[in-house]
């Protein structure tokens, strides 16, 4: 039985979507009740004292959690983010309520059993609280105290061979879609780029050298799953080089009604029949889709990879075959200056191999960020702060027009002597000879 | 030049205390200043060394992390 009152709290469950509040209450029962007589080496009542301190919290209209402190265990400088309750003489369970964040498989993809391995640690060392996944993608145990941090890494790491995840001036967690796994979409493989760029940073991702935050997040195409072009620093999207590829008899199976658009995503309502004028055609964004005769053409030198027209007919069009991804630089949610989507940096880059082309351009762009990143400053505001030019500039990315985002947004140029024939030292006797006084 | 590390952790060290009066946390690019004609890198393995020999720790907010010396200033010891 719970010890705390929350009458506001309560309120929240009456709501029409699946309550916090519900999902603690249940746990708070059955911590109470261990049925399975586990040893608990953090306070039992510890979710009972989270919505009691909860419960306080909405009745004075201000947290009661201190900020900041532990980090992590010994040698890493992120995954675990330290919370102190500012009453814990009257809420023992939660004086510590530390969160740790574990690194996620790429894809998401669990074992049973370590999930069970998860739970069993967590019950016992922890709260019993989860969320998968936060925000950042980690898997995220809610609550527990400082003597339980190096034994919950020692399981982790020993046992069921798990690391951290990054929080403060780190790389944080990379987080990837199921890409090849299961998609068809997928331009590249976001797990394996995901993984090996997660093995190579761990000096990174485990110690802060960064002026702020870092995130990685790679979409395996355009439709953006993990949305790394909101959410990401550095944001890696599938994409191909070549055509759409177009099967002429399976798009008159479409608008014949054969097949049902949308792979019957619309089939429950009265939609009625499959118009592709309205439905693909008029709903191209650069309007380089033409369907005449019973032909479907593409103009995929405008095409700007959006995918609808693939997305609603999937089986007759096809992603091209020359694919790899785009990197986009700069999403970041508002705090100091604003929310920003990515800025595409690199148009198509290959992503085979070792991936060392991919690096070389991470590093160039870490390097210059440490060097001219203020403290607590994004790499998106930096790079407004001196110019996407500059990035390019250190980054050794020749300009091109997909750089443009606004045409005639701005049009002065900067030029560098080096970049004009002549430098400045012109003849002005050449310039007279062509213009008067 | 290739930093020395007894040299640059003195360095460090006697950076800290220079502003232990006002300051006990600090941001890593506080520590590249210090060491303008080296990388950023560098200096990281230096502050790492320090770290695993516990002359300096870790703090962070969640967000943000700084470097402090050991046992000075407010730390997760003294918030028990």
């Amino acid at each position: 039985m719970a010890k705390h009152k929350t009458p506001l709290l309560d309120q929240l469950e009456s709501g029409p979507w699946p309550s916090f509040v519900s999902d603690i209450k249940q746990e708070i029962e059955h911590r109470y009740a261990n049925p399975k007589g586990i040893d608990y080496q953090i306070p039992a009542e510890c979710p009972d004292d989270l919505l009691g301190l909860l419960e306080l919290s909405f009745v004075d209209g201000e947290t009661h959690w201190k900020h900041g402190g532990i980090v992590g265990v010994f040698g890493y400088g992120g995954g675990v983010i330290g919370r102190y309750c500012d009453q814990p003489e009257k809420y023992p369970g939660v004086a510590h309520f530390h969160t740790v964040r574990v690194a996620q498989p790429s894809g998401m993809f669990y074992k049973t059993e370590f999930l069970r391995q998860l739970c069993d640690l967590w019950e016992l060392r922890g709260s019993g609280l989860t969320n998968m996944h936060g925000a950042t993608g980690d898997i995220v145990l809610l609550g527990t105290t400082t003597p339980q941090l190096e034994e919950i890494f020692f399981e982790l790491t020993h046992k069921m061979n798990n690391d951290l995840g990054g929080s403060g001036s780190n790389l944080r967690t990379p987080a990837c879609c199921l890409g090849e796994s299961r998609c068809q979409y997928a331009c590249y493989d976001s797990q394996e780029l995901c993984y090996q760029l997660t093995q190579e940073y761990q000096d990174e991702l485990h110690r802060p050298a960064f002026p702020y935050k870092f995130k990685f997040k790679f979409d395996g195409c355009s439709l953006g799953c993990v949305a790394s072009i909101a959410r990401s620093d550095m944001s890696f999207i599938g994409t191909w080089r070549d055509e759409i590829r177009v099967d002429q008899k399976t798009v008159a199976a479409y608008v014949g009604g054969e097949i049902a658009p949308n792979a019957g995503a619309y089939a429950g309502r009265d939609w009625g029949k499959f118009d592709i004028q309205a439905e693909v055609v008029d709903r191209c964004p650069s309007q380089c889709i033409r369907y005449e005769g019973g032909k479907l053409e593409i103009n995929n030198k405008e095409c700007v990879r959006c995918m609808h027209c693939i997305c609603v007919m999937p089986r007759a069009l096809k992603i091209g075959n020359d694919r790899g991804l785009s990197i986009l630089v700069g999403a970041k949610a508002p705090i100091l200056d604003g929310p920003q989507m990515g800025s595409l940096t690199i148009p198509f880059i290959k992503a085979e191999g070792d991936f060392s082309e991919i690096k070389e351009f991470v590093e160039s762009v870490w390097d210059w960020w440490m060097e001219e990143g203020k403290n607590r400053e994004r790499i998106g505001e930096t790079l407004k702060r001196l110019g996407f030019a500059r990035l390019l500039e250190v980054t050794g990315t020749a300009p091109d027009p997909r750089h443009v985002k606004e045409p005639r947004h701005n049009p002065y140029i900067f030029w560098k002597e080096e970049e004009v024939e002549g430098g400045w030292n012109k003849s002005i006797a050449d310039y007279r000879a062509k213009h008067q006084r | 030049m290739a930093l020395v590390y007894e040299e640059a952790k003195k360095t460090i060290v006697d950076f800290i205390n220079s502003k232990a009066k006002n300051k006990s946390k600090f941001y890593f690019n506080d520590f590249t200043a210090l060491f303008p004609e080296e990388k950023g890198r560098d200096v990281k393995k230096i502050l790492t060394q320090m770290i695993n020999e516990e002359v300096l720790v870790f703090w962070s907010s969640g967000s943000t992390s700084m470097y402090g010396l050991h046992g000075a200033g407010k730390h997760a010891d003294g918030e028990d």
